[in-house]
């Protein structure tokens, strides 16, 4: 397919995700977080238990959906394939702290978009931070970063993953007593679509996502490093179309779908610098891992164990974020945030210098 | 021929690897991935570049050669 057609394909399948996520708000979940990696995966670590924030716990359909939708897609078009081994204590270890950086910012590149799609300023500094972080990754991949390659496994361990999914629908339908919902009125955790719907968008996105290598961090990536507006535009779209669908929506309703300025906003803060710091963080270390959240767990619906790992080192850092007051909330930052946020720095700036420049010595 | 060998690597390293290639300039290369994206995504840099390429797949591994 040449590029022009590439290019015109992830706009559309950008413009549908925008729309899909605008109404995910509509039908339920909270406002500007149509979708949230980050956050759903937070959610989904509550209900397990792994936290005991009852404000954010709900096993989050749409990430069931998502990956499915990739895991089927990835099998009708004979791109599943089972790999791994490229470094995966390494990706454990940046997923969790990307999840730092978002809960510090309170959302994934992909709610950054749509926060700025509901008229959240501080989002803003969010982008501008998270420039920075793709910045300094790709200063290391022009130097030669690199995690080593990936190696073919057995199928069934490339399945694990998607079937670990379907456990988790199980448990999401029969909602066992060990399951922790948020209660109504809770907070985020207690806002959500329909079971079927969310699950339905998490298919057609992971199916979409799939299809065109979607990737929120990859967007500004390829732009610096080759020149390249495909993936960008995807961004683009998705921005575009959720902002028209929320004007739309707050058309009928003023005030609940698209507010624009800085205080206020539904799960945000109006720290900047914070904000700026959080996603420097999630966008360093997921340019250091790959992708973004959303694009990870795509990969590991097409079979990539380092991608399943990495969601689980995202999953842990939910876990310690809830368990040791690093995520921000309504209110603002937390001290204990900030400083796991200089940590996450730190840590990811030494797995990329060691990844870069002692490979010649290995 | 330059031959890259970018198999078993991540986005974006094979293109990395492949832009490091074309950098020395010379007019033909083979560049070898073993995932489909990467073929995308090595395919339209080098034809980005200028260059011709052609795809050869076989057991899921993809041989592009590019030539100007």
């Amino acid at each position: 397919m040449d590029t022009k057609k590439e290019t015109w394909l992830i706009i559309a399948a950008g413009g549908i995700i925008g729309v899909i996520a605008a109404f995910l708000v509509f039908f339920g979940n909270p406002q500007n977080m149509g979708f949230c990696i980050a956050c759903f995966l937070r959610d989904t670590a509550g209900a397990l238990g792994l936290h005991r924030a009852g404000a954010v716990q709900y096993i989050r359909p749409e990430i069931i959906g998502l990956v499915l939708g990739s895991f089927i897609l990835a099998c009708f078009r004979k791109e599943f394939s089972p790999r791994g081994g490229s470094a995966p204590l390494t990706r454990f270890v940046l997923g969790f702290f990307v999840m730092i950086g978002c809960l510090m910012f309170l959302g994934c590149p992909f709610r950054m978009i749509l926060r700025l799609a509901g008229g959240d300023l501080n989002a803003i500094f969010g982008l501008v931070g998270f420039t920075g972080g793709i910045l300094a990754g790709v200063f290391f991949l022009g130097k030669g970063y690199s995690l080593k390659r990936t190696y073919k496994l057995p199928m069934l361990e490339g399945q694990l993953f998607t079937g670990i999914q379907l456990v988790m629908l199980i448990l999401l339908l029969a909602a066992p007593a060990f399951i922790y919902f948020s209660e109504a009125g809770a907070g985020p955790g207690a806002k959500h679509a329909p079971i079927l719907l969310s699950l339905a968008a998490g298919l057609v996105v992971g199916g979409l996502a799939q299809r065109t290598r979607l990737c929120m961090v990859g967007g500004i990536r390829d732009v610096v490093l080759f020149r390249q507006w495909k993936l960008l535009a995807g961004f683009a779209a998705i921005f575009t179309t959720a902002l028209l669908c929320n004007l739309l929506l707050n058309a009928f309703t003023p005030d609940t779908y698209f507010n624009l300025g800085l205080t206020g906003q539904p799960v945000a803060h109006t720290d900047g610098l914070w904000n700026a710091l959080g996603m420097f963080l999630a966008g360093f270390g997921c340019v250091m891992l790959g992708g973004c959240p959303l694009r990870q767990l795509v990969l590991a619906g097409e079979g990539n164990t380092d991608s399943a790992i990495t969601i689980v080192g995202l999953i842990a850092g939910a876990a310690f974020a809830h368990n040791f007051g690093l995520a921000s909330s309504g209110n603002g930052p937390t001290a204990n945030g900030k400083i796991a946020v200089i940590i996450g720095i730190a840590v990811v700036a030494v797995i990329a210098c060691l990844n870069t420049f002692r490979k010649g010595k290995e | 021929m330059k031959t890259v060998d970018a198999r078993g690597l991540s986005c974006p390293e094979p293109v990395v690897l492949t832009r490091k290639a074309i950098s020395s300039g010379d007019t033909a290369y083979q560049i070898i991935v073993d995932s489909p994206t990467a073929c995308e995504n090595v395919a339209r840099y080098a034809k980005d570049q200028g260059y011709r390429v052609e795809i050869e797949e076989k057991n899921g591994e993809f041989t592009l050669s590019a030539t100007k």
